[in-house]
């Protein structure tokens, strides 16, 4: 049976090009980066080389990308970095209540140890309101984080909006575009951020490798210990054969972004009509338009999200689900419940997340197992009493 | 992360559906929670002739729901109510860890359901 991948908001699969890229840095040209000998400038040079790809595709500069292990660290250097740097009495964090664990985690940690955060909420739609930003600022306020688009129904930040605020009052903007970079065009100067997170395997490079944008100025500190690598904010020998394919991987996504997610946001309309036509009690979750091309949120009442996604899984298709089963919790996900979607719907909920490989015929063929499987597990469930 | 057996029982359960006149109901959870597990008993000479039931819910509550009816059908109301977790989860071939405690509740709605039948005889 052929399977069929959608779930590309969890991971992507390494590009061809990414691997061949890599593969010359595990074994011919292994050295240590920071060793004067010709095998480490060897992996010096590729590292330079990757940090000036890295900063191209967002349009920041080289020396303001600090290489990490992924978007949770960058989230938690960003965020712990320049907390830990301030005098005790500014200590107040803004954020927004459907972040990603990376940074809601780092927040609670934060709290833990004096700090206050404010937790502003979103609307029906999954935006945060610019005006409760604004009245969330203290004298106290050191940063606000705020993703750039959200990692489960896709919607995008209005960043430019807020960068404009956290400048006026002289309060960091960090934001997490984990999900958006290589989904659309992202610029760290046209948004306005003094930091942003990035990981590989979101857009087709290797796993266990990011980057923190570092805005030139912003001062932070290291919340790890050791040498002096990556500006001695992110001790630890680099991961150049991961750095490479990270840089390129952002190139490509970067030459792609003219044709992917418009080839992509084809896909996810046509899906969502289809489902629309097919099927009663559905919802789309987030913002109509102002989503990430490749995100289809979708919620079925009457229909528990896990029962879905191991029905589909059996057809050979992979999306996930924030129901409630999935993670083997109890809790349903954050950010509907954030979004005030009703428990009926919560819990029938499934994220489609569309990558450049996929085709028509996919999500033609998704959409009927769609049909097929809301249609059997209604027929299991008790729609009259649920 | 399942047992086949499991995916089985979640893919083709057997005893969907609602018993009309019904002489016993037993209904479990809410939408909030997540799961609602409704039974539905026939009562012939103290032995339970027919058991259906209707499940929103996740994999292992559709799996427990269907094999706690195959399981109940054809036994004394006494016999039905000394099925225990243990047997359940057996029958499905184990559950994943995290996963136990679910299966516990197709149980329950059965002994509701029994309750339910006791308290109109």
């Amino acid at each position: 049976m052929k399977r069929i991948y959608m779930d590309h908001s969890a991971t992507t699969p390494v590009d061809p090009l990414v691997v061949d890229a890599m593969l010359p840095y595990f074994t011919e040209k292994f050295g240590n980066s920071s060793s004067l000998h010709s095998f480490g400038q060897e992996a010096a040079e590729a590292l330079s080389i990757a940090r000036g790809h890295v900063a191209d595709s967002i349009g920041a500069q080289a020396e303001e990308i600090i290489f990490t292990s992924g978007g949770t660290e960058s989230d938690n250097i960003a965020l712990q970095g320049v907390l830990s740097r301030e005098p005790e009495k500014r200590h107040h964090i803004i954020t927004s209540v459907i972040e990603h664990p990376a940074v809601l985690s780092t927040c609670d940690f934060l709290k833990s140890t004096g700090h206050d955060v404010t937790y502003v909420p979103v609307s029906s739609e999954g935006i945060v309101d610019v005006g409760d930003i604004e009245r969330a600022i203290r004298d106290d306020t050191v940063i606000i984080s705020i993703m750039h688009a959200n990692n489960e129904i896709g919607t995008i930040q209005p960043i430019e909006e807020i960068a404009k605020i956290a400048k006026d009052n002289g309060v960091y903007l960090h934001t997490d575009a984990v999900q958006s970079v290589g989904k659309m065009p992202v610029d760290v100067d046209q948004l306005g951020v003094d930091m942003l997170s990035i990981s590989s395997h979101k857009l087709h490079g290797p796993k266990g490798v990011g980057a923190l944008y570092v805005r030139e100025g912003t001062r932070l500190n290291p919340v790890i210990f050791g040498g002096g690598h990556e500006s001695g904010l992110r001790p630890g020998t680099e991961n150049i054969p991961g750095i490479v394919g990270f840089a390129k991987a952002s190139s490509i996504a970067k030459e792609r972004l003219g044709t992917d997610p418009a080839q992509m946001g084809r896909l996810r309309d046509s899906l969502i009509k289809k489902v629309f036509d097919t099927i009663d009690d559905v919802r789309l979750n987030g913002h109509a338009t102002q989503r990430l091309p490749n995100n289809a949120n979708l919620s079925f009442r009457h229909v528990e999200g896990e029962s879905m996604l191991m029905l589909l899984d059996i057809a050979g298709i992979a999306v996930s689900t924030g129901s409630a089963c999935s993670s083997r919790s109890q809790h349903a996900s954050h950010v509907l419940d954030s979004i005030g979607l009703d428990p009926d719907y919560i819990h029938g909920s499934i994220r489609i997340s569309l990558g450049r490989e996929n085709t028509m015929a996919e999500v033609d063929y998704l959409a009927g197992a769609l049909q097929e499987t809301v249609a059997k597990l209604r027929q299991i469930s008790s729609p009259v009493k649920c | 992360m399942y047992s086949k057996k499991i995916i089985e029982e979640f893919t083709n359960p057997k005893n969907v559906g609602i018993i009309e006149g019904a002489d016993g109901v037993g209904e479990i959870g809410s939408t909030i929670d997540g799961d609602v597990i409704t039974v539905y008993i026939k009562v012939e000479d103290d032995v339970l002739t027919d058991v259906k039931f209707k499940t929103f819910g996740c994999v292992v509550a559709i799996s427990t729901s269907t094999m706690v009816t195959q399981l109940a059908k054809g036994k004394t109301v006494e016999e039905a109510l000394a099925i225990s977790n243990e047997d359940v989860q057996d029958a499905l071939g184990g559950l994943p860890k995290g996963k136990d405690r679910c299966s516990g509740f197709a149980l329950d709605a059965l002994h509701k359901a029994i309750e339910d039948y006791r308290s109109k005889t």
